[in-house]
């Protein structure tokens, strides 16, 4: 209990003090995560929208591969990201290995299937009848598009959070294709490793204090949006 | 008859080997309201879609207003913002109720000024005005109907296309619906295709109307005409006949023709030649049951057969009663009538019927 108790304290003063090696690091994360969900919905929430709403050969599998990689494991993705990356890998020669471009990249495939499939099913729990209805009333194709979107706006924050909640945690695939480089690739969960592996709980229950309250802080407000809409 | 807005030709809908929709011809004329009516399944909401260019048919053609429609992107775009819809649901946005209304505007990129005034206008003249600021999911299922049929009044379409839309509301708000869209129909004098079930809603709003069966028109004509004359035993059994009797007409003079009918033999008025096979039709309304000896329906009527009460049933406002007089003719009594006479099954009676209420059905 002692021990907790004075990495507790350590930890508070670490963060209040603001430590410029816990700042940067906190930084970086938020950088790199942000990045990848940013990513992830800008491709994802397009494809999961044309998946939800056409239909085509191949949809079935499609939809069951997408929600596979919704419980992607992160070792595998950044085994494979390492791979490619690789000096001798098919993309090498862009010397991405061991970079924040690299991590963000690796966090986009993780992402990238939460936002997709959650998407979908927002999509899917709209009333079928609303397309024709607003079809209707004289929509074109894109502003069908645009006004399910608003529709399906709250389920589509969730796809949101899961996407961000899902790699801003991670730690394995951040690792691997990231290496954990001082001041280059050390993000919050990758330095938490690291500093508990060395004895330093003081830091590691810092930095994990941050990481729980950016989780926090990014939920909450996406939950506070969430309800709003629905109470109003 | 001038030129109709919408035409369609051949139209054939096809899902998975079963035919949805199989109609040569119909139109709409500009300012009526053809009601499309008939049993659940009969290709009505399909028709509708077709001619409502929200599904494109197996084969057959749309015409608006003499031009063929293709069915390809911007140009059915263009004519598709002619028309508006509402459905039985009311199919809102999550967005208040304003908003909704303003919808089909902005979809057409109007003036704001424009959609302003139009929306104020509509939701005042759909009694929902009061409610402008509200959030559509808070509304009531009638409250939701009004905002859906001022969003579609809104746009000032050329063609209103009506899929059902009380048929989800319970019985005193779906008649102050009614009334309120009979008034709007009418001042409008907007181009409407009514789909629905329920005849009377057809009857009371309906300029035209259509019998839809098994995917087909089988009879499209009047008010007075579908409801008074059916062309076929179906029809006639979904317009109300109640009374539908195999006959056979034995004699003719003047006009008048005579029907052997299980045992009895009526008078009627029609065509048909002597020793002609007959469907005897009598709706139960224009069956009047009296007392035995008793002769005071009015003097031209022409048939009275005597007979047994077999059955009667309460409905709203009056008795549904069978008789058998020979053949089973079914009709309706007021309340206070029934207890006048005090009816009870096996109660002798004698029924009542014109010659001229008598419809005939050729076979």
């Amino acid at each position: 209990m002692e021990l907790i108790w004075q990495g507790l304290k350590e930890a508070v003063r670490l963060i209040a003090s603001g430590d410029p090696e816990v700042l940067r690091i906190t930084r970086l994360s938020l950088q790199i995560s942000g990045g990848a969900t940013l990513l992830s919905l800008l491709a994802g929430i397009p494809a999961g929208v044309v998946i939800a709403l056409t239909r085509f050969p191949g949809r079935g599998l499609l939809i069951a591969l997408v929600n596979t990689g919704m419980g992607l494991p992160p070792v595998v993705v950044g085994l494979f990201v390492s791979i490619f990356l690789w000096r001798s890998g098919p993309l090498g020669l862009l010397e991405l290995l061991y970079t924040p471009t690299a991590i963000v990249i690796a966090q986009f495939v993780i992402a990238a299937p939460i936002v997709i499939g959650l998407t979908i099913a927002a999509m899917q729990q709209l009333n079928p009848r609303l397309r024709l209805q607003l079809l209707a009333l004289g929509a074109s194709r894109w502003q069908l598009l645009w006004l399910l979107m608003r529709e399906a706006r709250l389920p589509l924050l969730a796809a949101v959070m899961a996407g961000f909640g899902g790699v801003i945690s991670e730690v394995g695939a951040s690792m691997m294709v990231g290496g954990n480089l001082l001041g280059q690739t050390r993000v919050l969960t990758t330095a938490t490793v690291l500093e508990t592996g060395k004895g330093n709980f003081d830091v590691a229950i810092a930095l994990s204090l941050i990481l729980l309250l950016l989780v926090f802080g990014v939920n909450y407000l996406l939950t506070w949006i969430q309800q709003r809409g629905r109470a109003s | 008859m001038s030129e109709p807005v919408l035409e369609g030709t051949d139209l054939r809908v096809i899902y998975a080997d079963q035919v949805a929709l199989d109609v040569s011809r119909v139109t709409v004329q500009p300012g009526e309201v053809l009601a499309l009516i008939g049993p659940n399944g009969a290709g009505k909401s399909t028709l509708l879609r077709v001619l409502g260019l929200l599904e494109r048919p197996t084969s057959g053609s749309v015409q608006f207003r003499r031009a063929p429609v293709s069915w390809a992107g911007r140009d059915l775009l263009a004519i598709r913002r002619h028309f508006a819809s509402v459905f039985q649901e009311s199919l809102l946005c999550d967005a208040t109720v304003e908003d909704n209304a303003a919808l089909g505007l902005r979809l057409r990129r109007r003036p704001a000024d424009e959609i302003q005034t139009q929306v104020r206008v509509w939701l005042e003249r759909l009694g929902v005005a009061h409610l402008a600021g509200r959030r559509a999911r808070t509304l009531s299922g009638g409250e939701a109907q009004r905002v859906s049929l001022a969003r579609a009044f809104a746009v000032r379409p050329d063609v209103l296309l009506l899929d059902e839309p009380f048929a989800a509301l319970d019985p005193p708000t779906r008649e102050e619906l009614l009334t309120l869209l009979q008034g709007l129909l009418r001042e409008e004098k907007c181009t409407t295709i009514f789909v629905t079930h329920d005849r009377e809603e057809a009857l009371r709003l309906g300029d035209r109307i259509a019998v839809m069966m098994d995917a087909r028109i089988c009879q499209i004509g009047t008010p007075r005409g579908v409801f008074g004359r059916p062309t076929s035993e179906e029809v006639a059994r979904f317009v109300g006949v109640e009374t539908i009797l195999d006959g056979r007409v034995v004699g003719e003079r003047e006009g008048l023709l005579s029907v052997q009918i299980n045992g009895a033999k009526i008078e009627a008025l029609g065509k048909a030649a002597v020793g002609e096979r007959v469907l005897v039709c009598l709706r139960p309304e224009d069956i009047v049951i009296g007392q035995r000896g008793e002769r005071s329906a009015g003097q031209s009527a022409r048939n009275h057969l005597e007979g047994r009460v077999e059955e009667a049933t309460r409905l709203e406002a009056q008795y549904r009663v069978q008789v058998d007089c020979g053949p089973q003719v079914v009709a309706l009594v007021t309340k206070q009538s029934f207890e006048e006479l005090r009816l009870a099954p096996g109660s002798p009676v004698i029924v009542t019927f014109k010659a001229s209420a008598v419809h005939l059905i050729r076979r």
